[in-house]
Formats: C-alpha cells, structure tokens, sequence
C-alpha cells in the first residue's frame, strides 16, 4: 500500500463527507420549509449573500427559497455561546456528541452511492471502502450512536434530558431486534445456494435490476422503514426528544455546537438511513424495475457513474422528503404504544414474515 | 349536563394505522401546495378593524384648542398607571381662557400601557383616543414616554363641532348661567 493510495482515499473520504455534511444543512433547509409549506406558512426566505442576492430574478427567487439559509444556521452554531452547566459530568457530557455524530459519519465508508463500469468491463462500486460484511458492519456501527443519547441524557445531570436517554435507549435497543430481523429474508434471497456468500451492500443493489426487494417483499420494506423512523428518533417515534413532555429531551442542556453536533447527527443518520433504505428495497442506481441504467444504453463510462450516482441521490432525497412529510404529519406516539408497537407486533411481523420468506425462496431456489 | 360521545370502534384496516396515515400524509400533501395564510409582517400589513385600540394620543378640536382639562379621571382610571398629568391653569391672555384648566404636563409612558382604553371611555372631554398605531420601538425607557407634545402630534385633530366650551362662554356672556 504506498502514500499515494492513503492520500486518494482521504480526498476521497473527505469528500464524501463533505457531501454529507452539505446534504444534511440542505435537509435542515427542507424540514423547515417542507413543514412551513404544510402549516401553510412561507419559512426562511430572507436570508441573502451579497453578489449572488443581488441577481435580478434570480437573486431574489433563491432568497425566497432560502437557499441562503444554511449559512447563518451553521455559523450560529458556531459561535453562539457555549453554556456547559455545572451540574453536569463534564468529560461524558463533551463526549456525547461526538458519538452520537462519529458512528454516523463513520457508516458512510461502506454505502455505495453508484456505480462505474471499468475498461475491463467490470461493474465496480463507487463506495470509500468495498467490504463484504457491509451490512453488518452497519449495523454495528449505527447501533452504536445510541450511546451517545444515552450519555446526554445521563450526564447531563437532570431529570429531562435523563428521561430522553432512558427512553431513547430502551426504544432504539427494541427496535433494532425487528429492523435486523426484517432484512434476513433479502439477505436469503441474494445468497444463493452454492454461490460465496456475502452482505456487500452493493451485491444486494445490484441484484435488483429485476423486481425491487420493496416489490416482492413489501411487509419487510415496511417494517424496515418503521424501524428506522424509530432508530433515527424521528416523529412519530421521536421519544428521546419529544419536547411538549421533556422540553427537548436528550439534548435539553447542550447549546451551540455541542448541540450542533447531535442535530447534524441526527440528519446525518436519516441521510444513511435513506441510503441503506434504497438500496436494500428501492433498487439503489436501477431507474425503474427491470430497467437498468446499461439496458437503456447509458452505463458506460464516467456520464453512466454520474448517472447512477445521480439517480442513487434521487431516491434518497424522495426519501428524505418522505421522512420529513412524515414528521409534520403524523403525532408522537405514546412512549406505550411505541413499546408495544416495538415488542408485539412488529418483532413478530418480522418473524413470520421471516419464515414465510424461508418457504417462498426455499420453494423458488429448489423447484424452479 | 355533560354529554357522552360514543366513539366508534376502530376497525380492522383503522387498527393497523398503514390506510389512516396515508390518508394523513394525502391531507398533507396537498396543504404542501396551497397558498400560505400567514402574512409576511413589515411589507404587509394587517387591515386594522373599526374600534381598534392603538396608541393612546390627545386630540385637539378643530379650532385648535387642546381638549384636555386635566381633570385627570383618565389618571385615576389607569389600570396600569401609565398617566401623568400636571394640571395647569391656562394664562389668562390665551383665547381659550375661559376653559380654566388645561395640562401642563401629559405623559404616557407606553411600556406600561395595556390598550384597554379606559382613558378614552372615561374621558368626559372626548380628549384622549386610541388610534390604529400599534408598532411602538424606542432605544431606551425615556423614548418610550410620550410626552404632551407627542401626544399631540399623534393625534391630531378631531373634527367634532360641538365647541362645548365657546357655547359655555357664549351663555355665560347672555347672562343665563348655562
């Protein structure tokens, strides 16, 4: 491995993150207009920066949209002042930001955001790192940031924010058993008897150019997607939040960038989310079902990569925009009926529909 | 006598929510494209409704005389105590000498002032009214105290003719008593 390769992969790492962070300010951006458009309200619309404002039509129609917004959203993050309380446990209350946001960050190594043909005539994955074990790798990582809501609440030394990360952790831990569960069936359907096994999630997006997994296996899309309302802690699940009873939960105490950090986390988590959601059930890069971007006669070269990278965004961002038509939507549930909902029904709905699924593929791969 | 609302039982395709939130998210999805009902403050503004209860001004009549005697009941009204007055006799070379009184000093000082316009219900003068202003601002406690010449020039004039006093001196100068 010579400096030249540790180098490409840093520039490379660094713009995906990059891309990341920018998609998560533009999310911001849209929940707030999405929910202003909803309420029947305008949102952000005065913002401007001083060349670009100043375009005659342009200018202002931008400004109106608030594309401008972002800006002085993140630099007040910044530089308003950081209050660290004095009851709190501070090296744990510093501390549990950066988890909440790094396992976030950190799952983007493994999810494939396009794909490139080679001059060799090989289909290779756009992704920071191509491992086999990518889903589970997720899985892991992602499931870690729990932590850092856990160690907000707890540290923070308050009665609040502490219900927040009890709630937090006792949903996000329950709703991972359906979420984990709901995915086997895909997994069974890609492993093919015979063939070297594998979780790569670019595998399993490549083996939808016929039907999408969301088509043939709808109540596993559903439970997944359930579960990952609760896992991102977005409404109608957002328990740890939920701040008509605990003020604004978890994060109560935190302020500036500190706080920053968990709303960039928390976008940042739908924004993976929505990648991981595409690709397992909408068919990652495939334009439409059966269609694939070579069949139309587009794949080849840099203008096919650009392509798929474009339609993998595409979906996503329909994706995000679900979420957030969801949010202003939907009310809260009650932290019983989010229990209930975790433990009795959709944890059994994923087993049945597991083995439901073990017969289906058991009868398709053996008598067809 | 309390009124018992029976709900109906949910049934099944209610109990599994999926077709209720779809047809939530139809109910927000075409509010997503309506027009905004909110109204975007300093370039427009609301229409003000007939009876509106504004900043308090003191009015003159129409030939110039401050209505004001300073019997000071709009003073005593105040819930709030937002009104100093200090009443002054009127110089007796003015062409108002007749009316006797008139304010020397007339503050409202308006961080205190509700609008519940008391001061204009008391006022036997018709002397002090609540107009349409309502955005007030001021960079320190003193701006925010009208004083008598403010109050003036908010209000103006008020073009009532009944010149109560001029017929007062007019009667007094026939000889009857009123």
């Amino acid at each position: 491995m010579d400096i030249n390769f540790i180098i490409l992969k840093f520039v490379y790492a660094a713009i995906v993150v990059s891309v990341i962070m920018g998609l998560c300010s533009y999310a911001v951006l849209a929940e707030r207009k999405i929910s202003s458009w909803i309420q029947g309200r305008v949102g952000p619309n005065r913002t401007s920066l001083p060349l670009i404002g100043s375009i005659p039509v342009l200018g202002p129609f931008l400004t109106r949209l608030g594309v401008f917004q972002p800006i002085p959203d993140g630099l007040k993050f910044l530089f308003k002042e950081d209050v660290v309380p004095g009851h709190v446990n501070k090296f744990y209350f510093i501390m549990a930001p950066v988890i909440s946001l790094v396992p976030a960050l950190t799952t983007v190594v493994v999810v494939p955001f396009g794909r490139i043909v080679t001059d060799a005539g090989e289909v290779v994955p756009l992704v920071l790192a191509n491992v086999n074990v990518g889903l589970l790798f997720l899985f892991a990582i992602s499931s870690l940031s729990v932590y850092g809501i856990v160690l907000a609440g707890w540290s923070s030394n308050s009665k609040y924010p502490f219900l927040g990360g009890i709630r937090a952790s006792a949903q996000m831990i329950s709703y991972e058993l359906a979420m984990g569960v709901s995915i086997l069936p895909i997994l069974m359907w890609v492993n093919n008897p015979g063939l070297e096994g594998t979780m790569n999630l670019f595998d399993i997006a490549q083996a939808q150019n016929g039907f999408w997994f969301a088509m043939w296996m709808p109540l596993s899309a559903i439970i997944f997607l359930v579960c990952l309302f609760a896992e991102t802690n977005r409404l109608p699940f957002d328990m740890a939040e939920s701040e008509t009873e605990l003020v604004s939960g978890f994060h109560t105490e935190y302020s500036s960038f500190k706080f920053g950090l968990f709303f960039v986390g928390e976008y940042a988590h739908m924004v993976i989310g929505s990648c991981v959601f595409t690709l397992l059930f909408l068919g990652g890069w495939n334009p439409l079902p059966f269609v694939t971007i070579d069949m139309l006669g587009w794949g080849a070269g840099y203008i096919g990569a650009a392509l798929s990278v474009a339609i993998f965004l595409g979906k996503m961002c329909g994706l995000m925009f679900f979420f957030m038509w969801v949010r202003w939507t939907l009310p809260r549930f009650r932290y019983d009926q989010v229990m209930k909902l975790g433990w009795k029904i959709l944890l059994p709905l994923s087993i049945a529909n597991l083995i439901a699924y073990v017969f289906i593929i058991y009868y398709l791969d053996t008598s067809l | 006598m309390s009124i018992v609302i029976k709900r109906k039982p949910l049934n099944f395709l209610e109990k599994i929510y999926l077709p209720e939130i779809a047809r939530g998210l139809a109910t927000t999805f075409r509010r997503l494209w309506g027009k905004p009902v909110t109204l975007e403050y300093p370039e427009q503004r609301p229409t003000i409704p007939e009876g509106y209860r504004g900043v308090p001004t003191l009015v003159k009549d129409p030939e110039g005389r401050e209505k004001c005697v300073s019997c000071q009941l709009c003073e005593f009204v105040c819930p709030p105590k937002a009104i100093r007055i200090k009443p002054g006799a009127i110089s007796e070379d003015s062409e108002f000498a007749h009316v006797e009184k008139g304010p020397q000093e007339f503050d409202i000082d308006m961080l205190r002032c509700i609008y519940c316009g008391l001061c204009q219900e008391v006022c036997p003068e018709e002397a002090i009214w609540l107009q349409n202003d309502y955005s007030l601002s001021g960079y320190s406690r003193s701006e925010m105290v009208n004083d008598k010449e403010k109050l003036y020039e908010l209000g103006g004039t008020l073009p009532d003719l009944h010149f109560k006093w001029k017929k007062k001196q007019e009667a007094a100068a026939k000889g009857s008593g009123h």
